[in-house]
């Protein structure tokens, strides 16, 4: 392999969202058709815009070292941080039509960029910070074992860029829910040995807000710049929720822990068996749309569902491998 | 070629609410000539919620199941997203932590088995693009379903995260823009519809505890097929075709507008182009009529 470094180059067509909302009644796209070479990012794009092309487009870039989070935007629908993402990546990903979007198209102030106050309302709500009582003239000093800073898993590189939060599905549709980026710091903070706060991990378990009414679409973890693997944070504070004892009775908590008791009897699930945990009397508003699966032959009744062989190995796996307790 | 042979982990949809997807699986391996050994013995995967309450007993739980397909030498084969992503998740996990794998092997050990990380895990999807190839389906299809335009709709779960989604088939799929169901489609005959939310989520997993937030995405996907002029919709995901196929009444009323599409599974629909009957595919047990055959 020869270790020469070529530079390459080639025609792309840019298609920008434009907009400014002082002047603009509804956004629009503009076509730059650019010389781009195999060295750049898609920072430089942004500025060869607006030095080439229109001084008064509009983003945000501070450090342009993937550190300050300014620079988060689209290409193709896919959130990336401008300073860090190659443009030969973006070619080969998307080809040479992209298409350059704010994360948010409906938060957009100036073009590239968007009124980011929902995202730090949610980040403040989560307490991102330490709670411990500090020691005025300590001693020595305060350290953590590698081990116990292994256990952030490092949620501490987050940037807040917003790339998760403006990915998220659920963010758009209810405006109560933290979103990934918040979990994650909530993630950070609770797993932080030197901490006490205590109401934090209750917030995040809060219905409509909370880790309960994530999809697992795993946007977030696709999005992310940093591999913080948001989801993955979501996933922990469900487990920290039940090991502190503060997991809520209400249908979230009892459709996770349904499938154990489910696994238990039948090594299967029992699809119905766990509505019916999970929802209680609450069923009944199930009823409709179950009396027009049941005449589809799409319910099988407890005494049809077929057992998974070997049943006993799963009932011994069951007692002997539970980690948990609700 | 050698005759295609995998282990094939069912999960509990295929065997309770979506018995058609069992049938067609079945027709289209038939067809295919594809041996499927049905994992009798495994248990569910726990459908990404069971390791929210307890992630030890998710893994040896999955690695059980995996552990059956390695003790007949074959390849896991799952017909469901969901599943597919368990699986995996659990198989990079314990593949790439020798402590853990221990630890979840110091438990199968009490039932005589072992994880050992010898076979692969895929979808049948990947399985019939990557093993069987679309060229060879395109030879064998008798009745092309050239009439249609067919929305693929992916499922999160087998196109998120790509990095470990990438590791279990050959042919690289980019979440932004996945083509694999479309080329499916287009071997098929169909004429693919290409659609906003075709690599969206469908709100399954929030069902019970978000519904408002469950409709909403579920109306979204079948409106963006419409709006796309789609005659039907297609997906490899039996959650996802639940969630599309029966809860179009709340869909609507979320999203304030009608909204229903006959929804295939990926297997009905290659069945269709290779000739199998309605009856074969379970093409009767949708609630949203699959009118056009
Ligand atoms: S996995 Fe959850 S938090 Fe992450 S983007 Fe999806 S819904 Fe949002
Ligand atoms: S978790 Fe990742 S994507 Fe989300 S704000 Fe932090 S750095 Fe950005
Ligand atoms: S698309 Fe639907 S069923 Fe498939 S993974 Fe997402 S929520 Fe689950
Ligand atoms: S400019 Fe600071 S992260 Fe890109």
């Amino acid at each position: 392999m020869s270790t020469e470094h070529k530079i390459t180059t080639q025609q792309v067509n840019f298609k920008v969202f434009r907009f400014n909302a002082d002047e603009d009644y509804l956004p629009y796209y503009e076509d730059y058709n650019m010389e781009v070479t195999s060295e750049e990012v898609v920072l430089d794009i942004l500025n060869r815009i607006k030095w080439d092309h229109d001084g008064s487009f509009s983003y945000r870039r501070s450090c342009r070292h993937g550190i300050c989070g300014a620079c988060a935007i689209k290409v193709n629908g896919r959130s990336t941080l401008a300073c860090k993402e190659s443009m030969n990546d973006m070619v080969d990903l998307f080809g040479s039509e992209l298409v350059i979007e704010p994360l948010s198209k409906k938060r957009a102030i100036k073009d590239m960029i968007i009124d980011k106050a929902d995202f730090w309302e949610k980040h403040a709500a989560v307490t991102p910070y330490l709670v411990a009582d500090i020691d005025e003239n300590p001693e020595s000093e305060n350290l953590v074992s590698p081990e116990d800073a292994d256990k952030l898993d490092e949620a501490d590189l987050c940037i807040q860029c917003g790339a998760c939060h403006y990915a998220c599905p659920v963010v758009e549709i209810n405006e109560d829910f933290f979103g990934p980026a918040a979990f994650a710091a909530a993630y950070r903070f609770g797993a932080d040995v030197r901490d006490s706060a205590d109401s934090r991990l209750a917030d995040v378990n809060e219905e409509k807000q909370g880790v309960w009414d994530c999809v697992k679409c795993f946007e977030c973890a696709e999005a992310c710049p940093k591999d913080i693997n948001p989801i993955a944070k979501i996933t922990k504070l469900h487990q920290m929720a039940f090991q502190e004892g503060i997991a809520k009775n209400n249908v979230a908590v009892r459709h996770a822990v349904g499938f154990k008791k489910s696994i238990a009897k039948n090594g299967v699930l029992d699809e119905g068996g766990l509505v019916l945990y999970s929802e209680g009397p609450s069923i009944v508003k199930h009823i409709p749309v179950a009396l027009r699966m049941f005449s589809k032959g799409k319910i099988v009744p407890p005494w049809g569902i077929t057992k998974s062989d070997n049943l006993d190995e799963i009932k011994k796996l069951v007692k002997s491998s539970s980690t948990a307790k609700f | 070629m050698k005759k295609l042979k995998y282990a094939l982990f069912t999960g509990c949809t295929a065997k309770q609410s979506t018995p058609e997807q069992m049938m067609s699986t079945m027709a289209v391996a038939d067809k295919l000539g594809i041996e499927l050994v049905e994992l009798t013995e495994a248990s569910c995967c726990g459908a990404s919620h069971l390791q929210d309450y307890d992630e030890f007993l998710s893994l040896v739980l999955n690695a059980r199941n995996i552990a059956y397909a390695e003790q007949k030498g074959l390849t896991m084969v799952t017909i469901c997203n969901t599943c597919q992503l368990n699986t995996a998740m659990t198989k990079h996990k314990l593949d790439n932590d020798e402590a853990l794998k221990a630890k979840v092997n110091e438990k199968l050990a009490e039932v005589g088995l072992e994880y050992k990380g010898t076979s692969a895990i895929t979808h049948f999807l990947y399985a019939i693009i990557d093993d069987f190839g679309l060229d060879k389906i395109k030879e064998m299809v008798v009745t092309p379903l050239s009439q249609f335009n067919i929305a693929p709709f992916y499922g999160c779960h087998n196109i998120r995260p790509s990095e470990l989604q990438n590791e279990t088939h050959n042919s690289k799929e980019n979440p932004y823009n996945p083509t694999s169901l479309d080329d499916l489609i287009i071997a098929c005959g169909g004429k693919n519809v290409d659609y906003e939310e075709k690599n969206k989520c469908c709100g399954f997993h929030v069902e019970l505890q978000a519904p408002h937030t469950a409709a909403v995405l579920t109306g979204n996907a079948i409106a963006g097929a419409m709006d796309g002029d789609a005659d039907m919709m297609v997906t490899p995901c039996p959650l996802c075709h639940l969630k599309l196929d029966t809860q179009t009444a709340h869909a609507s009323e979320a999203i304030g507008r009608d909204v229903e599409l006959p929804v295939l599974h990926m297997q009905q629909m290659v069945g269709l182009a290779l000739g199998c009957s309605p009856a074969e595919l379970g093409l009767n047990h949708h609630l949203a009529k699959v009118d056009f055959v």
